[in-house]
């Protein structure tokens, strides 16, 4: 069958399953857009910016576990994409990148709109391709889908020039199949290296299971728990990790790292044994590797042979797919309990969890942290993604929501990108439309990206959006505060009127500035019928507690100031501790505690705590 | 810090010495040298890159050579029985009272003159790069007026195959890739 160059992407895109791809037109594109008319099954998405495409198809695909589809012309098209490409491929996300290119015979004349797209991608694409004939663009279509969702997934970019859109070919599909010689997407480890895992395993006191992407990767939750139940073993994960492990498992101890549970952070320091499943300690999760985990023995499992030794040295190398390593070893693993370690862990674990800001009581001001704490308690009952940005907000979202499921938090770990959130929650809500979305933006991300909120109304989708508006680039004025003599350079931040902006968008706005209206205004913005933007103002100079300074010892944490600074802010200054809250308390409880009420302060002028929202 | 010399079977596809030599530059490899050429098969060329690196620096480059998807093998040869040779010529000054003596030195170095005029001689020699590198110490004193090197290529001795997997894996089979259908033999 001959077909043009532009239908034969259509053909591909179809064949390989795509219901939906995130695109822009332009010059050099328009052939293919041209042709989309003739395929109603693919909904394409007009997006407000190339680089909200690039994260919608990482949002699709992070939901999903699909290839995500973006779109995008040449030139200044497929430059902004940049940001989206290197955002999913530092969290290893599968996405396809089609961007059009010059006529071949114009290739390196600076034509107009002419950039060297395979070039600038190279470092930040698992592969590239430029294809300047029809014939081979089936071929490179499917083997980008194949690489992109094989092995350690990532980010492949397909640019295609004019006139292979233009010219036809025939269109073969089989023989068009990957023939990728070099390619390996997985290994497997030396039989020997399997049992030296259960070796050590079988012989630690103070075995510590680290979780990260890698099991959301394999789908490998329920093999990770039975491991850790048979050998008695803790679990903390990565921010990527979240979800992976349900968060009320008694085995599930928290997040790990910079803005990690202080026990955890201990815990690993106190290790004798650190497996890391998937996951790549990275130096958010590390701090300083001198001194990281100097007491323990480490099997690392991981997919990428160029993650091992890479940061950490490790005892044992275990390259290969989760699921195939964890078949392998967890039968020669022996039953344990070790409760010695488990309640010293419950020791550490009771100090902290006294001063975590949820037994803290209401002072009237909103804060962050009782925003996401909120948010979870009226959401949990229903089937939710939450959608981070990055920020202090993002940190608050990944201590104070408590996710059960894998997928259920999507969030820029890698690279961090500011403005990811609402167009990552638009591509989520297109692969899960039954469920619940709801963004977490802080007030400067929200601004970088908020163009699209045009695409949602104009898509008629639903995404709720909680803006956690501090007035400051909070994480960056935390850090400034802790670390350069609070000289607040740059961080102080206005905005538009966010519910006049949603308004302008012919969205709904909500606006809510105390604790006591959080339940309502969730309410209301779950009932409501399209995209909600709430903005939450909240306290202005609150700080992400606890901390481990970048590259201090992981275990060299700034811990939440006994008087908090939330409490001493504004009127609250009257305000006393509590002895309870003064003084660490020894609890053996196996999990973090929730809800818990505290006793009110003796000469509070606030009113008293108000009862936990339920639903 | 050792220098070792890494080979790698590449597919010959355009862009495939950019995607090498940016990898290098991305993860701050640093290369002494890095040659290309054509191979006993038809689509691949043979990269000799030699590295500066701890042996545990050069696991790590050889894994991420790997992971490029145009790389199809890669072997490193440092502690292995290899071969390993440079070409160089260089263009040194001569007078007739020098000649003679720079002559010598040709005839020791088993270099071959290639080109002379009144005041100069190109010599072409090769060897090792530690020999390239000794010829142009002696002849440094003469007046050098340029000198090109190709970079080092290197062979394994013997009939050993050449490594087929990353560090730390298993020897690939290629029953394990069902993907693997291009019939390269990659034996040495
Ligand atoms: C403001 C900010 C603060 C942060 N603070 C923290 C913090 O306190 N704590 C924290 O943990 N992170 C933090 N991060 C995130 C951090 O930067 C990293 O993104 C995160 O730690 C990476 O988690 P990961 O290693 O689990 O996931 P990834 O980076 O996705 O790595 C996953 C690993 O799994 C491997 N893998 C994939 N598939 C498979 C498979 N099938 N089988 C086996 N292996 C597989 C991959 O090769 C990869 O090596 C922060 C980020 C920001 C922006
Ligand atoms: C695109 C981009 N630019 C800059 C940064 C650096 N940065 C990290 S967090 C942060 C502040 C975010 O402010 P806001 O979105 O208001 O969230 P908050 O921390 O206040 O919750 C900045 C500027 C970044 N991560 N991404
Ligand atoms: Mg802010």
């Amino acid at each position: 069958m001959k077909l043009t160059g532009a239908e034969i992407i259509w053909e591909c895109l179809q064949k390989e399953g795509v219901d939906v791809v995130f695109g822009y037109p332009g010059g050099a594109i328009l052939p293919t857009y041209d042709a989309m008319t003739k395929y109603p099954k693919i909904h394409h998405v007009l997006v407000r910016h190339e680089q909200g495409a690039t994260h919608m198809a990482d949002g699709y695909a992070r939901a999903s576990g699909k290839v995500g589809v973006a779109i995008a012309t040449s030139g200044p098209g497929a430059t902004n994409m940049v940001t989206g490409i290197a955002t999913a491929m530092m969290d290893s996300s599968p996405i396809v990148c089609i961007t059009g290119q010059v006529g071949s015979k114009a290739i390196g004349t600076d034509a107009f709109q002419e950039t060297d797209v395979t070039g600038v991608t190279l470092p930040i694409t698992k592969h590239n391709y430029l294809v300047t004939k029809p014939s081979d663009i089936a071929r490179a279509i499917r083997e980008a889908f194949y690489i992109a969702k094989s092995g350690r997934p990532g980010p492949v970019l397909v640019d295609i020039t004019k006139d292979a859109q233009q010219l036809t070919a025939e269109f073969d599909w089989e023989g068009a199949a990957p023939r990728l010689p070099g390619y390996r997407p997985s290994y497997h480890a030396p039989m020997s290296e399997y049992a030296r895992a259960a070796d050590l395993i079988n012989s630690a006191k103070r075995p510590l299971i680290l979780a990260g992407q890698g099991i959301l990767k394999s789908g490998t939750t329920a093999e990770v728990l039975a491991l850790a139940k048979k050998a008695g073993i803790p679990i903390t994960t990565t921010l990527l990790g979240i979800g992976v492990i349900p968060a009320s498992s008694l085995l599930n101890l928290g997040m790990m790292g910079m803005h990690g549970e202080a026990w955890v952070n201990q815990a690993i320091q106190q290790a004798d044994l650190l497996i890391a499943l998937g996951m790549r300690f990275d130096d958010r999760v590390t701090g300083n590797l001198k001194t990281y985990a100097q007491n323990a023995k480490k099997i690392h499992v991981d997919i990428d042979p160029t993650e091992m030794n890479k940061n950490v040295p490790v005892d044992v190398a275990l390259i290969g797919d989760l699921r195939e390593v964890l078949a392998l070893v967890e039968p020669q693993v022996k039953k344990a309990t070790h409760s010695d370690w488990w309640t010293a862990i419950d020791a550490q674990r009771g100090d902290a969890a006294v001063r975590d800001i949820q037994a803290l009581p209401d002072s009237g001001h909103l804060y962050a942290a009782h925003v996401i704490n909120d948010l979870w308690r009226l959401t949990q009952k229903r089937d939710t993604i939450v959608v981070t940005d990055v920020g202090q907000h993002q940190m608050w979202e990944a201590q104070y929501y408590r996710h059960e499921k894998p997928r259920s938090l999507i969030t820029s770990g890698g690279l961090g990108t500011m403005g990811f959130a609402l167009p990552a929650a638009i591509g989520a809500k297109f692969a899960c439309p039954e469920k619940d979305v709801w963004v977490v933006v802080g007030d400067g991300g929200f601004q970088m990206t908020s163009c699209e909120l045009a695409t949602a109304e104009q898509e008629g989708i639903k995404v709720n959006v909680a803006i956690i508006n501090n007035s400051f680039l909070g994480m960056v004025r935390q850090w400034q505060e802790f670390f350069y003599d609070k000289r607040y350079a740059a961080t102080p931040m206005t905005g538009p009127d966010f519910v006049k902006l949603a308004e302008a968008y012919r969205l709904k706005g909500l606006r809510c500035n105390q604790r006591t209206g959080v339940k309502s205004t969730v309410q209301k913005t779950l009932a409501a019928k399209g995209t909600v933007v709430i903005d939450f103002v909240v306290e202005k100079e609150d700080s992400v507690f606890p901390m481990v300074p970048a590259g201090a010892d992981l275990d060299k944490m700034i811990r939440r100031p006994k008087q908090d600074v939330m409490l001493e802010s504004g009127s609250d200054q009257d305000w006393e501790m509590p002895a309870a809250l003064a003084a660490p308390v020894k609890t053996s409880a196996p999990a973090r505690s929730h809800g818990k009420t505290l006793p009110t302060a003796k000469k509070a002028t606030r009113p008293a705590p108000r009862k936990s929202p339920r639903c | 810090m050792a220098k070792h010399t890494l080979i790698a079977y590449v597919e010959d596809v355009p862009g495939v010495l950019n995607r090498v030599s940016s990898l290098f530059r991305r993860r701050n490899f640093n290369i002494d040298s890095l040659t290309v050429g054509r191979t006993e098969q038809v689509g691949v060329s043979r990269l000799t890159v030699v590295v500066e690196a701890t042996d545990a620096g050069a696991r790590i480059v050889e894994a991420n050579l790997y992971k490029l998807v145009n790389v199809l093998r890669v072997d490193d040869l440092t502690h292995k029985s290899a071969l390993m040779r440079e070409l160089g010529l260089v263009k040194v000054k001569v007078t007739p009272q020098t000649r003679a003596q720079v002559l010598q030195l040709v005839e020791v170095f088993r270099a071959r003159v290639v080109d002379v005029d009144e005041e100069t001689l190109v010599i072409e020699v090769t060897g090792t790069p530690e020999k390239i590198g000794k010829f142009e110490l002696v002849l440094r004193p003469y007046g050098i007026v340029e000198i090109v090197r190709t970079g080092a290529v290197a062979m394994a001795r013997g009939s050993a195959l050449l490594s087929s997997a990353p560090p730390l894996v298993r020897t690939y089979s290629s029953a394990d890739h069902g993907n693997d259908d291009s019939g390269l033999s990659m034996s040495v």
